[in-house]
């Protein structure tokens, strides 16, 4: 039987549980056949089958065509699953020693979870180190100094924005005039005030606070920890200055109270709910996919204080797949500066290896689905200007539990004070 | 001899082929039910990290302590899952009642319609889901459009505790009451038409006649069903996860308004990776729902003819 089955245990799971409603022969026989047709044998045309687990879009889809052509021995079969199911797969997975697929993405949020268990992942060799940025390539060294993942993109920031809205509620629409409107977050929430007083019916000035928040976190110089992996955003004046101010702006009703990566953000999007996203490089995609009908709509700016990095990716390879010599193989050739540039060119996932930013054709890759904007030249820029931040053990529930708590300011459950409160005892419990 | 072998045969195989016959059934709960029952208690009692096993230290009741004690989320969830088992459960049944009654007359596409209610059931989860959260939607769910179209005003139905189960609750009672009405609905058809003969000529009403002869003669099917229904509202999962899909989707709400006692499990084990912890929460979740399954079982119980 094929090592990495897609989705097995999850057939088993329902089996298990139909079996009890429908009876034992059904449910034997659901088994077997799930075990028969959900899992063919995956040699059987003398092709080494590589499985590859993404969430999201990693415009990954060329590259795996390129790749096959040119080793003819090799078959790659991914699977996408959403952000949080692809991640609580890959844990299930290991937890059980079984069903992981041959290369695993995981994200920054996740990726100090894992590397706390390096022996589940193969080392990954360090003499080609001077590919990535310094602090990129840290970031998924575990402790006793194993590297379990090589980097994929980097979240560099900027600002989504739609010119229609601006130029209906009288804002320039001009990149360069709306980025010199904001070179501060102070002077951003200025501009909604502006924006609110003339927005078109049912638009507001950003779609939800968490997303903000979480631009505002990614630029200060210590985040939810700090370096001693001790929990200090109760502490963290920056960040704090930045609760206050965004849930000023939730009070002064610029925020569509909209929750990042939900359907209802999502439809937010094709109906124009709200004018301005925080955009990590990443996100350009998202919009793509979800709103194709916006396109030409949206343009990009500078964000406020500069610099910054919400998300990015690494590749890691499982111990126990089966092809790890082929699966390492693959994920240094994916994530390496040539394969890079190309995602850049096509899903426009900004690179983590530094040598691709003076490169002409990422520099000046111009984007024509917002409005022919300078991606390159921006998004090459806040690589730039990003000063790395440490990320704790649990950065990413830190992250999903302070987007609960400025949800609960918007909903209108809590005070901002009350809500900081709230979420500095849960992270801290 | 020879018949005497027969004969002996013939009593082994009455006295102990009924055992083969139901054995798969055992050997299956076994692997699939009671080997994870008692792994999962023996989890239970370790500091364990999902993905490393093997630094698991045993901890005795630690894990149990302090959910019982210092751990305010899990009553919370507790408490929610309480609520929407009394949300989901009890209008079940009524209503599974009420159609029951209404698909036993004698009505033309009977079996359309017997049919139809066993619909909702066989969808997927997932699915129903997703639908009812759109229907349910802040800005644009056609629930808010109906409640603003009669001037009501539109509800923000994840954001409240209340609103929340009473989403949750359609969900499940949707796809459930008609399991449950096919199942008093052919108990019904059991029942003997001389007794309501007898009562007509004794002048009871058809109210009278539900209410004194077919909800008591269904006595055991309501306490099964009512059985059935406590063991699975008590462990919803799908529905609340899937209501608030996105990053913190196992938080169930930005208060924790709508998080079930297995989405506090589903929390712990799969987003902190906090095997042990987790692994009490089912288990009390386990106790729990034999306690509330006991008490629905006197409660369905006393279900009597006077």
């Amino acid at each position: 039987m094929y090592p990495a089955c897609p989705k097995q245990p999850a057939l088993m799971e329902r089996e298990n549980r139909e079996m009890r409603r429908t009876g034992t022969v059904v449910g034997v026989g659901l088994l077997a056949a799930s075990l028969l047709a959900g899992c063919g044998s995956g040699a059987s045309d003398g092709k080494t089958r590589i499985t590859i687990g993404l969430f999201g879009n990693f415009g990954y889809q060329q590259l795996f065509e390129e790749y096959e052509k040119a080793h003819p021995d090799v078959d790659i079969t991914d699977r996408t699953a959403s952000y949080s199911d692809h991640h609580k797969n890959l844990a299930a997975h290991l937890a059980t020693n079984n069903g992981a697929a041959d290369i695993e993405a995981v994200d920054v949020g996740y990726i100090n979870q894992f590397k706390a268990n390096p022996n589940q992942f193969t080392e990954l060799k360090s003499d080609i180190k001077d590919r990535w940025l310094d602090w990129k390539w840290e970031a998924s060294l575990s402790k006793d100094g194993k590297q379990i993942g090589y980097g994929t993109d980097i979240g560099g920031l900027a600002i989504c924005y739609r010119r229609d809205l601006f130029e209906a509620a009288g804002l320039p629409s001009d990149r360069d005039q709306v980025s010199a409107l904001w070179p501060t977050w102070e002077q951003f929430m200025a501009t909604g005030k502006q924006f609110a007083a003339k927005a078109p019916a049912g638009a507001k000035f950003f779609d939800g606070g968490p997303t903000v928040l979480n631009a505002i976190v990614g630029q200060a110089p210590t985040g939810y920890y700090d370096k001693s992996d001790k929990i200090v955003v109760g502490d963290n004046a920056d960040i704090r200055k930045g609760w206050d101010l965004v849930a000023q702006g939730v009070a002064d009703g610029l925020s569509a109270g909209l929750l990042h990566s939900t359907p209802q953000w999502n439809t937010g999007f094709k109906q124009g709910q709200f004018a301005t996203l925080a955009c990590p490089a990443w996100m350009m995609a998202k919009i793509k996919d979800q709103a194709p009908e916006t396109a030409g709509k949206w343009d990009l700016a500078a964000v406020p204080g500069g610099g910054g990095n919400w998300g990015g990716s690494y590749l890691t390879v499982p111990k126990q797949g089966k092809n790890v010599d082929k699966a390492v193989e693959l994920a240094t050739w994916l994530t390496a500066p040539e394969q890079q540039g190309k995602v850049f060119a096509n899903a426009g996932l900004l690179p983590s290896t530094p040598s691709l930013y003076s490169e002409q054709s990422v520099a000046t890759k111009q984007d024509a689905f917002f409005n022919n904007a300078p991606v390159g030249r921006v998004f090459t820029d806040a690589a730039r200007a990003l000063k790395p931040q440490y990320q704790g053990p649990k950065a990413g529930d830190v992250q999903t539990e302070m987007g609960n708590a400025m949800q609960r300011v918007e909903q209108g459950k809590q005070g901002p004070d009350e809500s900081w409160t709230q979420f500095v005892r849960d992270v801290t419990r | 001899m020879k018949t005497d072998w027969r004969e002996r045969r013939h009593r082994w195989d009455i006295r102990y082929a009924p055992y083969a016959y139901i054995a798969p059934y055992f050997l299956l709960f076994a692997v699939f039910g009671l080997f994870p029952l008692l792994y999962t208690a023996w989890v239970s009692m370790q500091e364990r990290n999902l993905i490393d096993g093997d630094a698991a230290t045993f901890v005795g009741l630690d894990n149990y302590v302090e959910l019982l004690t210092a751990d305010p989320y899990f009553w919370n969830a507790m408490g929610n899952t309480l609520s929407l088992w009394l949300l989901t459960t009890v209008p079940q049944i009524l209503f599974a009642l009420g159609i029951a009654q209404l698909l036993n007359r004698r009505l033309r596409g009977r079996t359309f319609f017997r049919m139809g209610v066993l619909l909702p059931n066989i969808t997927s989860v997932a699915a129903v889901t997703i639908i009812f959260a759109q229907l349910f939607g802040r800005d644009f769910g056609l629930i808010n459009w109906a409640l603003e179209l009669f001037g009501a005003g539109r509800i923000d139905w994840q954001a409240g505790t209340a609103s929340s189960h009473t989403a949750i609750a359609a969900m499940v009672v949707w796809r459930w009451t008609g399991y449950h009405a096919l199942i008093f609905l052919a108990s019904m058809q059991a029942i003997p038409t001389s007794v309501y003969e007898a009562a007509r000529l004794d002048g009871a009403n058809g109210w009278q006649q539900f209410w004194r002869i077919t909800v008591p003669m269904l006595r055991p099917q309501i306490i099964f069903s009512t059985v059935i229904a406590t063991a699975g509202n008590m462990r919803l999962l799908a529905e609340p996860l899937l209501f608030n899909p996105g990053a913190g989707a196992e938080t169930g709400g930005s208060d924790r308004q709508f998080q079930t006692a297995a989405l506090y499990l589903y929390e712990h084990g799969f987003k902190k990776f906090d095997f042990g912890y987790a692994s009490a929460i089912a288990w009390l979740l386990v106790i729990a729902t034999v306690l509330i399954t006991g008490l629905s079982y006197l409660a369905a119980r006393r279900i009597r003819t006077d």
